[in-house]
C-alpha cells in the first residue's frame, strides 16, 4: 500500500517535469546548441584537436581592426545617442514643455527605435547620400560635404545612421527614470540652501547615474550586434565584426573555420558583459527610482 | 518664457529634425520616379512587382507561424512553471535572456553550421529550412514574448483560477484555452505584434538561410534600383508605425507592461 502511493507520487513528480520538456527542447535546438557549437568549435583546430590557437589568431591586423571599428562606432553612438536622448527626455520631463510633446516624443521614439535595418539604411542614402536631400541642400548653401571628404559609407556616415535608433532607445528608458526624481528631493535640497547646480551634482546625478550608465551600455550592445543596417548601407565592404562573421558564413573567407568561431565567441562575450552590466546597473537604480 | 524651457525647445527641434529629415528625404525621393513631375509611379511599380507580393506574403506567413508556435510553446510552459515548478523560473529567465547576447548574425552562424550537415541536414529541403527560419525567429522574439506572458501571469491569480476550473471538471487544455489565454489577451496581443514587427522586416537570418523574405528582397532593390526602395522604405515605416501604435495602445491598457524593444538591427 505504502509502496503503491509512493510510486504514484513519484510518477506525478515525473509528469510535472514533462510539462517543460517541449520548451527545453526548443531552447536546446535553437539557442543552446548553436551557441555551444560555436563555443566548442572555437577551441578546436582543423583536425579536431583541442587548441587555443584560434584565440591567438584573433591578434591579426584585420581582426583587430574589425573589433576596433565595431567598438568605436558602438561607443561613439552610445555616448552621442545617450547624451542627445537624455537631453530630449530632460526637455519633456523637467524642461517645462507642454504635456503633449512628451507623449509625442515617446510615440516617435517607440517607432524610431524599431525602424532599423534595410529601410533605415535607404532613408539615410536618400538624405545624406551623394544625391541625397541634405547633401543637395548643403550644396545649394555652398557646402559640398562630399568634396570635403564626407561619405555615408564611413565611420561618420554609419554613426549618423545608427544614431537614428540609438537616441530614441535612450529616450524610452531614461524618461521613466527622470520622472522618478521626486519633487520633495529638490525642495529638501533647496531648503538646505542648495543651488540648482548643487542639487544636480549631489542629489539628482548620483541617483540617475546607474540608470544613465546602464542605458548607454545597452546602447553600446545595441549597435555592436547590428548587422543588417551596416550591410545594406555599405554592401559588406565595411570591416565590422558582424560583417566579417557574415562573410565567414557565406564562405570560408578567413581560411580557417576555427577563427570564425573564435570571432563569434568574442562577440558574444562582449555582448554578455554589456548586457549583464546593464541589468545590474538597472537593478541598482531601482533602489531609488521605483517604477 | 524661462531660459530653461527655451533650451528644451531647441533640443526638441533638433530631435524633430533628426527624426523627420530622413523620412522627408525618402518620401521626396519616392515621389520623383518620373522625370520632372512628382507622382506615385514608384509605388505603382513596386506594388505591381510580383516578387514584392510574393516575398511580402511569405514574410507575413512566416511571421504568423512564428507567433502561433511561440504562443503554443511559451504560454503553457510559463503557466506550468508559475503553477508547479516555480523553482526552475531562473532557468527560464536565463534562456529568455540568451537571445539578447546572441546577435542575429551569430545565431544564424551557429544554426547553419549545425543544421547544414548530417545528422541534422535541415538546410537541404525547403520545408526544413523554413522550420529553421521559424525556430530562429522564435528565438529572436523569445525575450519579448516571455516578458509579456510572465507579466501577464503575475497580474492574475493563476492558482485560484486553475483550482476553480479544475473543481468544475475542466481539463488542462480547457483551462489553458478558456481561462488562461483569455486572461492574458492584451499581453499576448502586444507580444504577438512585437514579434510581427521583428519578423516581417528581418534581413540577416532570412538572407543567410536564403529564404525569399521581404527583407532580402528590399536589400536587393536598394542595390539595383533608385526610387522603388524609397517607396518601400516609406511603406515599411508606415507599417512599423502602425504596429508600434497598436502595441503602445495595448500596453497602455495593461498597466505595468511597459515594453522597450530592440529588434534586429
Amino acid at each position: 500500500m505504502v509502496q503503491n502511493s509512493l510510486s504514484t507520487s513519484a510518477r506525478k513528480q515525473v509528469w510535472v517535469w514533462v510539462g517543460v520538456v517541449p520548451f527545453l527542447l526548443f531552447a536546446i535546438a535553437f539557442l543552446l546548441a548553436p551557441a555551444s557549437f560555436l563555443f566548442i568549435g572555437s577551441f578546436r583546430d582543423l583536425q579536431g584537436n583541442w587548441t587555443l590557437a584560434n584565440y591567438g589568431n584573433l591578434w591579426q591586423d584585420f581582426v583587430i581592426e574589425a573589433y576596433t571599428l565595431s567598438i568605436r562606432i558602438s561607443a561613439f553612438t552610445a555616448l552621442g545617442g545617450g547624451i542627445f536622448g537624455f537631453l530630449l527626455a530632460y526637455a519633456v520631463t523637467l524642461g517645462g514643455l507642454p504635456r503633449w510633446i512628451r507623449s509625442g516624443l515617446l510615440t516617435f521614439s517607440g517607432v524610431a527605435s524599431n525602424f532599423a535595418g534595410v529601410p533605415l539604411a535607404f532613408a539615410f542614402i536618400a538624405t545624406m547620400g551623394r544625391i541625397g536631400l541634405m547633401t543637395g541642400l548643403l550644396k545649394l548653401m555652398g557646402v559640398d560635404i562630399y568634396k570635403q571628404g564626407f561619405t555615408l559609407y564611413s565611420f561618420w556616415g554609419l554613426s549618423l545612421t545608427y544614431m537614428y535608433f540609438q537616441f530614441p532607445l535612450m529616450v524610452l528608458i531614461i524618461t521613466p527614470a527622470l520622472e522618478g526624481l521626486r519633487r520633495e528631493w529638490r525642495e529638501a535640497a533647496e531648503n538646505l540652501g542648495a543651488t540648482s547646480g548643487q542639487y544636480w551634482r549631489y542629489v539628482a546625478l548620483p541617483i540617475l547615474l546607474p540608470s544613465l550608465l546602464g542605458t548607454m551600455i545597452l546602447l553600446f550592445a545595441n549597435a555592436f550586434g547590428a548587422h543588417a543596417t551596416a550591410f545594406a548601407l555599405t554592401g559588406g565592404t565595411f570591416n565590422l565584426v558582424t560583417i566579417l562573421i557574415g562573410a565567414q558564413i557565406r564562405g570560408d573567407v578567413l581560411r580557417d573555420p576555427g577563427l570564425g568561431y573564435a570571432l563569434a565567441v568574442g562577440m558574444v562575450l562582449i555582448m554578455t558583459v554589456s548586457i549583464v552590466t546593464y541589468t545590474l546597473l538597472q537593478r541598482r537604480s531601482e533602489r531609488w527610482l521605483k517604477r | 518664457m524661462k531660459k530653461g524651457s527655451l533650451w528644451s525647445w531647441v533640443w526638441i527641434l533638433l530631435g524633430v529634425l533628426y527624426f523627420f529629415l530622413p523620412l522627408l528625404a525618402t518620401l521626396q525621393f519616392s515621389l520623383k520616379a518620373e522625370r520632372g513631375v512628382y507622382g506615385f509611379k514608384a509605388y505603382e511599380l513596386v506594388l505591381g512587382d510580383p516578387q514584392f507580393v510574393e516575398t511580402f506574403v511569405f514574410s507575413i506567413e512566416i511571421a504568423v507561424l512564428t507567433i502561433v508556435c511561440s504562443l503554443l510553446l511559451i504560454v503553457p510552459t510559463v503557466y506550468w512553471v508559475h503553477l508547479r515548478l516555480p523553482q526552475i523560473r531562473p532557468i527560464l529567465e536565463f534562456i529568455a535572456f540568451l537571445p539578447f547576447v546572441l546577435p542575429a548574425v551569430v545565431l544564424v552562424f551557429g544554426l547553419i553550421r549545425i543544421y547544414s550537415r548530417p545528422p541534422f541536414a535541415l538546410t537541404n529541403a525547403v520545408w526544413s529550412t523554413n522550420l529553421l527560419l521559424v525556430g530562429a525567429y522564435m528565438s529572436l522574439a523569445l525575450p519579448y514574448m516571455y516578458r509579456s506572458v510572465d507579466t501577464g501571469l503575475r497580474a492574475i491569480d493563476v492558482r485560484t483560477l486553475t483550482e476553480a476550473a479544475q473543481s468544475l471538471g475542466a481539463s488542462w487544455a480547457t483551462i489553458l484555452w478558456r481561462v488562461i489565454f483569455p486572461n492574458l489577451r492584451t499581453a499576448l496581443l502586444s507580444g504577438a505584434f512585437l514579434t510581427f514587427a521583428i519578423v516581417v522586416g528581418e534581413y540577416t537570418i532570412a538572407a543567410f538561410l536564403a529564404r525569399p523574405m521581404y527583407g532580402p528582397y528590399l536589400a536587393g532593390l536598394v542595390r539595383n534600383k533608385a526610387y522603388e526602395p524609397a517607396a518601400l522604405s516609406i511603406l515599411t515605416f508606415g507599417l512599423t508605425w502602425g504596429i508600434m501604435g497598436i502595441v503602445q495602445w495595448l500596453t497602455y491598457r495593461a498597466p505595468g507592461a511597459t515594453q522597450v524593444t530592440a529588434g534586429p538591427r
